[in-house]
C-alpha cells in the first residue's frame, strides 16, 4: 500500500486572543498531520479550541503563530480575497446552525458557491443535482429551508459543501441540533464522502457516539493535543 | 453580479413588516415629485402654447404685466399706420388694442373670490388669436356690455355661463359666449369689447396692443423703428416670447417641488437606512456564510446596495403607478386646476401632464436614495468578520 497522501500539514500552530490585559491561549503549539480520505474527528470539553483550529485550517481565522498547509498552500500567508477563492475552491463547510439562506430554495443555497465560478447555467444544474442525489433530497430541490426538517436542512447544507468537490469538508458540531436519527443520516453522509469519494472530513463533535463515525479521533485539551 | 437580484428581490419582500414603511415613504416622496413637477409643466405649457409667431405684443417699457401696462391713443395712432403691419382684405390693420383689467368675482360654489383677467379686445383681438376658438354661444356685441368667457373659467367662477349675468365696475355684464383657449394663457380669461372696458372701468388709456406683421423681416424693421422712435416708451416683443416669460408662476412650482421632494427624500432615506441597517443586523449569520463560502466584501457591498435600490425602486414604481393613477382620473373627472398666477396676481387654469421624462426622473430619484440609504449599512454589512458566521445565536 503506497504512503497516504498528506492534505493537512499543521506546524507549531498557536492562537492567543489578547482582550486587553488578558490573553487567552486558545491553540498551544500545535502540529497535525491529516491525510487524504481521513474522517478526523476533534473532540475535547468546550473552549478547548476545537473550532479555532478547525477555523485555522479552513481558512476562516488566522493563527497568531504557526504554519497551516492544506495541499501544499500555505493558508496563513493568503490575503483576505485569495483566501476567499481559495475556500470557495477547496473548503466545504458544514456549520451546527446550517446556516442555509432562508429565502432561497434548497437548490439555490447549494447553487450558490457554484456562482463564483465560470460553470455554465447547465453544468451548475448538473452539479447541483448530483449534490443533492448523494444526500437524499433530489427530491426536495424547490423547497425552502423553513420548509425541511432539520436533518434535511442539515443534509442540504452538506450538499452545499460538496457541490464544489473541495478535498476538504469541515464540519463544526453538525449533528449539535438534530435528533438522534437526522444525527445518524448526516454522519452516514459524511462517512460516505470520505469511503467512498475520498474527500477529508473534519468534524468538531462532543458526541462520542459521533466520533465513532470517524476513522481517526483526536483530543484537544486547553489548546494542546493529548492522546 | 456574483449574487442574483432574485435574493435581494427576496429578502424586500420576505422581510415586507420592515420594508413597507420604506416603500410607502419613497413612493409618497415620487408622487409628489412626479405631480407637482406636472402641474409646473402644464403651467409652462399654457404659457409655451400662448400666441402666433407672426405677431408682435408692444406694453409700455419697464411694465411686468399687461394689467399694469399703458399704452395711450396717440401711440396707437402712430403705430397702427406703420407699413410693416399686416392688412385685411378690406385694407384693415390687423391690430387689437386691449385692456386687460383685473377683476375679482365669486367663485362657484360660494368658495370665496378670486382675481379674473378681465381682456378688452378691439374687433380684430379675436382674429389675431386663432388659437381661441368660440364654442358655445356667440362673441359679444361692440358697444353692449357684453362678455365671453373661456370655457374653463366658467365653471370655476358664479353665473359665468351662457346666460348668466354677473356684476363688475359696479355695472352687470352678460354672457353671451364661450370660448375655448386651446390651453393657452387665455384659457384663464373673459373677453369683451375693448371699449366698452374703457367706459367700464374709466380707463383712458389701453393696457397693450397686439399686431400681425406682414412677414419677419417686417417684424425686424418695425421693432427697430419702434425702439429708435424717444417719442414711443414701448417695448416690442414676440408674441410666443412675451408669454413664456409669464412662466416664473411655474419655475415658482417647481422650486416648491423640489423643496418638498428633497425635504421629503431625506426623510425617505433616513427610512431606508434605518430598513437596511435593520436586515444587516438581522443578517449577520447569513452575511457571513456567504464569505465563508467564498463570496468577497465587494460582493456583499454591492448586494446590499443593489437590495436598497430594489426597495426605493419598487417604492418609486408604487408613486409613479400613483401619479399616473391620478392623471387619468383627473382626466375622466375632467379637473382643473387653478392658481394664483405670481405675475398677474390673477387665477389661471391648467391641466397637468405627466410627461415620460418625469417619470424616469421620479424613479432615479427613488433608486438614488436607495442607493445613498443602503450606503453605510452596506458597507457595516461587508466589513463583519467571516467568523460572524459562526455565532450561534
Ligand atoms: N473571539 C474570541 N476572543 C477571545 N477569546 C476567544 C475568542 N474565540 C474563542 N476564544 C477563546 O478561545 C478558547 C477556545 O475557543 P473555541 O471556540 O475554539 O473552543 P471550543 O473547543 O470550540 O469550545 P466549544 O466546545 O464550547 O465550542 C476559549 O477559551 C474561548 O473563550
Ligand atoms: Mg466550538
Amino acid at each position: 500500500m503506497p504512503e497516504p497522501e498528506t492534505i493537512v500539514a499543521i506546524r507549531n500552530l498557536s492562537k492567543v486572543y489578547s482582550q486587553g490585559e488578558i490573553q487567552v491561549t486558545a491553540l498551544n503549539n500545535i502540529s497535525l498531520d491529516i491525510a487524504r480520505g481521513e474522517f478526523l474527528t476533534l473532540m475535547g470539553p468546550s473552549g478547548s479550541g476545537k473550532s479555532t483550529l478547525l477555523h485555522i485550517i479552513a481558512g476562516i481565522d488566522r493563527p497568531t503563530s504557526g504554519e497551516c498547509r492544506v495541499q501544499g498552500v500555505n493558508v496563513t500567508q493568503l490575503n483576505e480575497s485569495e483566501l476567499a477563492d481559495w475556500r470557495n475552491q477547496n473548503v466545504g463547510f458544514v456549520f451546527q446552525t446550517f446556516n442555509l439562506i432562508p429565502v432561497l430554495t434548497a437548490f439555490e443555497n447549494v447553487e450558490l458557491p457554484l456562482l463564483l465560478t465560470k460553470l455554465s447555467r447547465k453544468q451548475r444544474q448538473q452539479l447541483v443535482s448530483t449534490a443533492l442525489e448523494i444526500v437524499g433530497l433530489a427530491d426536495r430541490s424547490h423547497h425552502l429551508p423553513r420548509q425541511l426538517s432539520g436533518g434535511q436542512e442539515q443534509r442540504v447544507a452538506i450538499a452545499r459543501a460538496l457541490v464544489t468537490d473541495p478535498s476538504l469538508v469541515v464540519a463544526d458540531e453538525p449533528t449539535g441540533n438534530l435528533d438522534s436519527h437526522s444525527a445518524q443520516e448526516v454522519l452516514t453522509v459524511l462517512q460516505s464522502l470520505s469511503r467512498t469519494a475520498n474527500k477529508t472530513v473534519i468534524m468538531v463533535t462532543h458526541d462520542p457516539k459521533a466520533a465513532a463515525y470517524g476513522s481517526r479521533s483526536i483530543h484537544l485539551e486547553k489548546g494542546e493535543l493529548s492522546n | 453580479m456574483k449574487l442574483p437580484i432574485r435574493y435581494n428581490i427576496r429578502n424586500v419582500i420576505v422581510r415586507w413588516r420592515s420594508t413597507l414603511a420604506t416603500i410607502i415613504g419613497v413612493a409618497l416622496v415620487v408622487a409628489v415629485y412626479i405631480l407637482i413637477q406636472s402641474l409646473a409643466a402644464g403651467l409652462e405649457k399654457s404659457g409655451r402654447n400662448t400666441g402666433d409667431p407672426r405677431n408682435l405684443m408692444i406694453v409700455r417699457k419697464g411694465s411686468t404685466a399687461e394689467s399694469s401696462s399703458q399704452v395711450n391713443r396717440m401711440q396707437l395712432q402712430t403705430i397702427q399706420y406703420l407699413p410693416q403691419i399686416a392688412r385685411d382684405a378690406d385694407g384693415k390693420p390687423l391690430i387689437s388694442a386691449d385692456l386687460v383689467v383685473l377683476v375679482s368675482l365669486p367663485r362657484r360654489e360660494g368658495a370665496g373670490e378670486a382675481n379674473v383677467t378681465m381682456r378688452g379686445i378691439s374687433p380684430k383681438g379675436a382674429e389675431l388669436r386663432p388659437q381661441v376658438r368660440l364654442v358655445e354661444g356667440r362673441w359679444f356685441t361692440p358697444g353692449k356690455r357684453e362678455a365671453v368667457v373661456s370655457t374653463k373659467m366658467a365653471q370655476r367662477f358664479a353665473n359665468t355661463e351662457v346666460g348668466g349675468v354677473f356684476k363688475t365696475g359696479g355695472q352687470e355684464l352678460r354672457v353671451v359666449g364661450l370660448f375655448d383657449g386651446g390651453d393657452t394663457a387665455f384659457d384663464s380669461e373673459i373677453w369683451m369689447d375693448a371699449d366698452e372696458a374703457r367706459s367700464l372701468f374709466d380707463r383712458e388709456n389701453y393696457s397693450s396692443a397686439l399686431v400681425r406683421m406682414t412677414s419677419p423681416e417686417a417684424a425686424a424693421e418695425f421693432v427697430k423703428r419702434l425702439e429708435s422712435d424717444k417719442r414711443l416708451p414701448l417695448r416690442v416683443d414676440p408674441e410666443i416670447a412675451y408669454y413664456s416669460e409669464q412662466t416664473r408662476t411655474s419655475k415658482m412650482f417647481q422650486v416648491i417641488g423640489m423643496f418638498l421632494a428633497v425635504s421629503m427624500s431625506i426623510g425617505a432615506f433616513f427610512a431606508a437606512m434605518n430598513t437596511m441597517y435593520a436586515s444587516v443586523g438581522a443578517r449577520t449569520r447569513e452575511i457571513g456564510t456567504l464569505r465563508v463560502l467564498g463570496f468577497r466584501r465587494r460582493t456583499i457591498l454591492l448586494s446590499f446596495i443593489v437590495e436598497g435600490a430594489i426597495l426605493a425602486g419598487i417604492g418609486g414604481v408604487i408613486g409613479c403607478a400613483v401619479s399616473f393613477a391620478l392623471q387619468s382620473l383627473s382626466v375622466a373627472l375632467g379637473w382643473q386646476f387653478g392658481t394664483m398666477s405670481f405675475n398677474t396676481f390673477s387665477e389661471v387654469v391648467f391641466q397637468f401632464r405627466i410627461t415620460p421624462q418625469l417619470a424616469v426622473q421620479g424613479l432615479i430619484f427613488a433608486v438614488l436614495v436607495g442607493v445613498v440609504g443602503s450606503l453605510f449599512p452596506a458597507i457595516r454589512a461587508s466589513r463583519l468578520p467571516v467568523i460572524a458566521a459562526l455565532k450561534v445565536v
